[in-house]
């Protein structure tokens, strides 16, 4: 107990709390807030998966199933309220989406779990896209094309609380996210958790000291819907209406994608790219139409060249840090980050003009010029900062 | 008799077409270990390759040139892309397959927009080749046939009886002595996934007339070859024609069907009111269940026998 609750850690989690209650000050406008309550669903979602893939090694592609499920039987439930049906505040409505997913994980993971590695990402796709076509024919639950609509103010008045607002449905999100993301590090610290790392690296050694493997997957993989069904259900509270969209693939690829692109080594890493991909996703479909395209480029560079994410990229970084010689590499950052904003510039030129059609002419050529020289200097600029690492790491090898 | 029939030789060349597909897939997954994601999307260019180089050269040289180009990108893939993620283990090959479905799927917007394009059938195959009964059945699905069973009878060849198809075989069980007999066992992955990528380029060149050329033509298709897969046995070349011609009976039947449990029920001289609650759900008919039962299918497999039909092993 005494290792779980050390000052460092507070201090860690009380800034996290205290940054979820400043931040909709800073950030006040109505698309901030909207923005920030997406990304703390997202955080949720993410996390969530990270316990599959991150923790116990599962590469799910059907993790927007829990949380779809969960949203849908959250909306059905709030509508139940509104009717007088059903009497539970709808504060607490993110624990019947959260019971969904944990019910449906249970018992679709039961199937699915008993074969790791690519037949369970094989097998959760199926699955997936099952639920999916389900969704489209069962219209009385699922709503059809138009999905089902709430009144998140359904409950009345609570607390002071209505849930009009969106500062409120803010402060709602980042109470459940602030509490899941805590119970989901406690998790990595239990004993399951510790055996989920073992059952991850080494199911076979993980069987010879008494746990059954399956067994390890599927309480992690029915924990994981729970927290992916609170995010649902927060999304409903949130959004007002579900779609048969949000158990679709599109969207389980979408949380593939944050928690690879934030980085599955580290528990944190996910959150930065829920927030990363959330604010990408919204900022750049503003602009243009070829985000998507952005999105998958950006992913292969990641899993080609720092297949931890980003926050291994950050993480190699602290050792450095901490020998003090952080300044030594920033020269041939320097360069590399010119040549690479270079040949970035061309790349966008040219994708952008293609997108738009445009005859050729100056900026075709000053876009294929661009990404030439980028191109060109970008790998020498790369092994320059390669040897400058390789230069660092006897003196790193005394702070790592 | 004669719906079943002509259903019969549609999910036969369904089947077969499922089967071209499939049959890369395993190749490359019981020669890689790597299950590619991004298989459909070489599908899909096979489609629009062959969209793009017939308007230039017409269909036939299409017919070659398309699965040759999809093989291109297919080996520069791997070279450039599966090669370095290697290192990284199988989670993250897989993923690089998935992001590639993607990027592939994008830049099929960006080339080709996001509607479909005019990609038809050839007017010298545009023809009625029989007519059964009082249905007609056209040319194009039996040249589909027949180029398939041509496609497949010539890989089964080249696999068992060719010196490439022994150092191809000899790779996927012992790749080490292989190289240590001097061969380059690298550009022989490479050879296969490339080989696998033109055969689902030929898959794509076929079907994507007789279907629809549009940017989701990848994942419609992609989920259901996984499927055939996970049914055959992972890594069995007979599992996957097997389970390919099941699911393509399947698909093709159900959609036909305009049965429900309520006609069943009928039958058998129970009524249900249709104020009911159960209505609903009992008068959903076969053809609305259609998209889901390959997927039942699967999953009942998971349950009754994990290894799938012909796999030899659980995992």
């Amino acid at each position: 107990m005494r290792e779980m609750l050390n000052t460092s850690r507070l201090l860690f989690w009380g800034g996290v709390a205290l940054l979820f209650l400043l931040l909709p000050f800073v950030f006040s406008g109505g698309f901030s807030l909207s923005m920030l309550s997406q990304m703390g669903i997202m955080i949720i979602f993410a996390l969530s998966y990270n316990m599959l893939l991150g923790q116990t090694g599962l590469l799910s592609f059907g993790h927007a199933v829990y949380f779809g499920l969960g949203a849908f039987v959250t909306a059905h439930a709030i509508n139940f309220v509104e009717v007088g049906a059903f009497g539970l505040p709808i504060s607490f409505m993110p624990l019947v989406g959260g019971m969904t997913g944990l019910v449906f994980s249970l018992i679709l993971g039961f199937v699915t779990t008993r074969r790791p590695g690519t037949p369970f990402a094989m097998i959760s796709l199926g699955i997936a896209e099952m639920v999916a076509a389900s969704a489209l024919m069962f219209t009385t639950f699922f709503g059809g094309e138009g999905g089902i609509v709430t009144n998140r103010t359904a409950g009345g008045v609570n607390w002071g609380v209505s849930y009009g607002p969106q500062i409120q449905v803010y402060f709602l999100i980042a109470a459940w996210c602030f509490v899941s993301m805590v119970l989901m590090f406690a998790i990595t610290r239990t004993p399951l958790g510790r055996i989920a790392n073992a059952v991850r690296d080494n199911p076979e050694r993980a069987q010879f000291i008494g746990y059954n493997p399956t067994r390890v997957r599927w309480l992690m993989m029915s924990l994981a819907g729970f927290f992916a069904g609170i995010a649902g259900a927060l999304s409903t509270i949130n959004y007002e209406i579900i779609t048969a969209e949000a158990l679709g693939l599109m969207a389980s690829g979408n949380v593939v994608l944050m928690a690879f692109i934030g980085g599955i080594g580290q528990f944190w890493g996910p959150m930065i790219g829920a927030v990363l991909v959330t604010l990408l996703q919204s900022a750049l479909s503003n602009f243009t139409q070829a985000w998507l395209l952005y999105f998958g480029l950006l992913f292969l560079l990641i899993i080609l060249f720092s297949p931890g994410g980003i926050s291994n990229l950050i993480m190699i970084h602290l050792p450095a840090w901490r020998a003090g010689v952080v300044r030594r590499l920033m020269p041939s950052y320097g360069l590399a980050f010119l040549s690479g904003g270079i040949a970035f510039i061309g790349v966008v030129g040219v994708i952008e003009l293609l997108y738009r059609q445009v005859a050729f002419g100056v900026p075709w050529i000053g876009s294929a010029l661009m990404l030439l020289i980028g191109g060109f200097f970008l790998p020498r600029t790369t092994r320059a900062v390669r040897k400058v690492w390789e230069d660092l790491s006897p003196e790193l090898a005394r702070w790592s | 008799m004669e719906f079943f029939l002509i259903t019969l030789l549609n999910s036969l060349s369904y089947g077969l077409l499922l089967f071209m597909l499939s049959s890369g897939l395993t190749l490359i997954f019981s020669m890689m270990g790597v299950l590619n994601f991004a298989h459909a999307s070489f599908y899909m260019l096979g489609a629009y390759f062959a969209y793009q180089t017939g308007l230039v050269f017409g269909f036939w040289p299409a017919l070659f040139l398309a699965p040759i180009l999809v093989g291109i990108v297919g080996a520069i893939t791997e070279r450039y892309g599966l090669r370095k993620v290697h290192k990284f283990g199988h989670v993250a090959e897989l993923l690089f397959t998935f992001g590639l479905a993607y990027v592939i799927e994008e830049i099929v917007h960006l080339i080709w927009g996001r509607a479909p394009v005019d990609y038809r059938i050839p007017d010298s195959l545009n023809f009625t080749l029989f007519t059964l009964f009082n249905t007609q059945y056209p040319a194009y699905r039996a040249f589909m046939m027949l180029v398939s069973v041509g496609m497949l009878a010539s890989l089964f060849l080249v696999l068992t009886k060719t010196r490439i198809g022994m150092i191809v075989q000899a790779s996927l069980t012992h790749p080490d002595m292989v190289q240590a007999l001097g061969h380059n066992v690298p550009r022989v992955f490479m050879l296969v996934f490339a080989g696998g990528c033109a055969l689902a380029g030929l898959a794509g060149v076929l079907g994507g007339n007789l279907f629809i050329t549009e940017p989701s033509m990848a994942f419609a298709v992609g989920s259901i070859v996984f499927v055939v897969v996970v049914l055959g046995g992972m890594g069995s070349l007979v599992g996957a024609f097997i389970a390919s011609l099941l699911i393509g009976a399947i698909q093709t039947f159900s959609v036909a069907l305009d049965l429900s449990f309520l006609d069943l029920m009928g039958v058998l001289g129970v009524t249900i009111d249709p104020d009911s609650n159960w209505y609903g759900g009992l008068s959903i008919t076969i053809s609305q269940m259609a998209p889901v039962l390959p997927y039942l299918l699967m999953v009942l497999m998971l349950i009754v026998r994990p290894r799938g039909l012909m796999g030899t092993r659980e995992s």
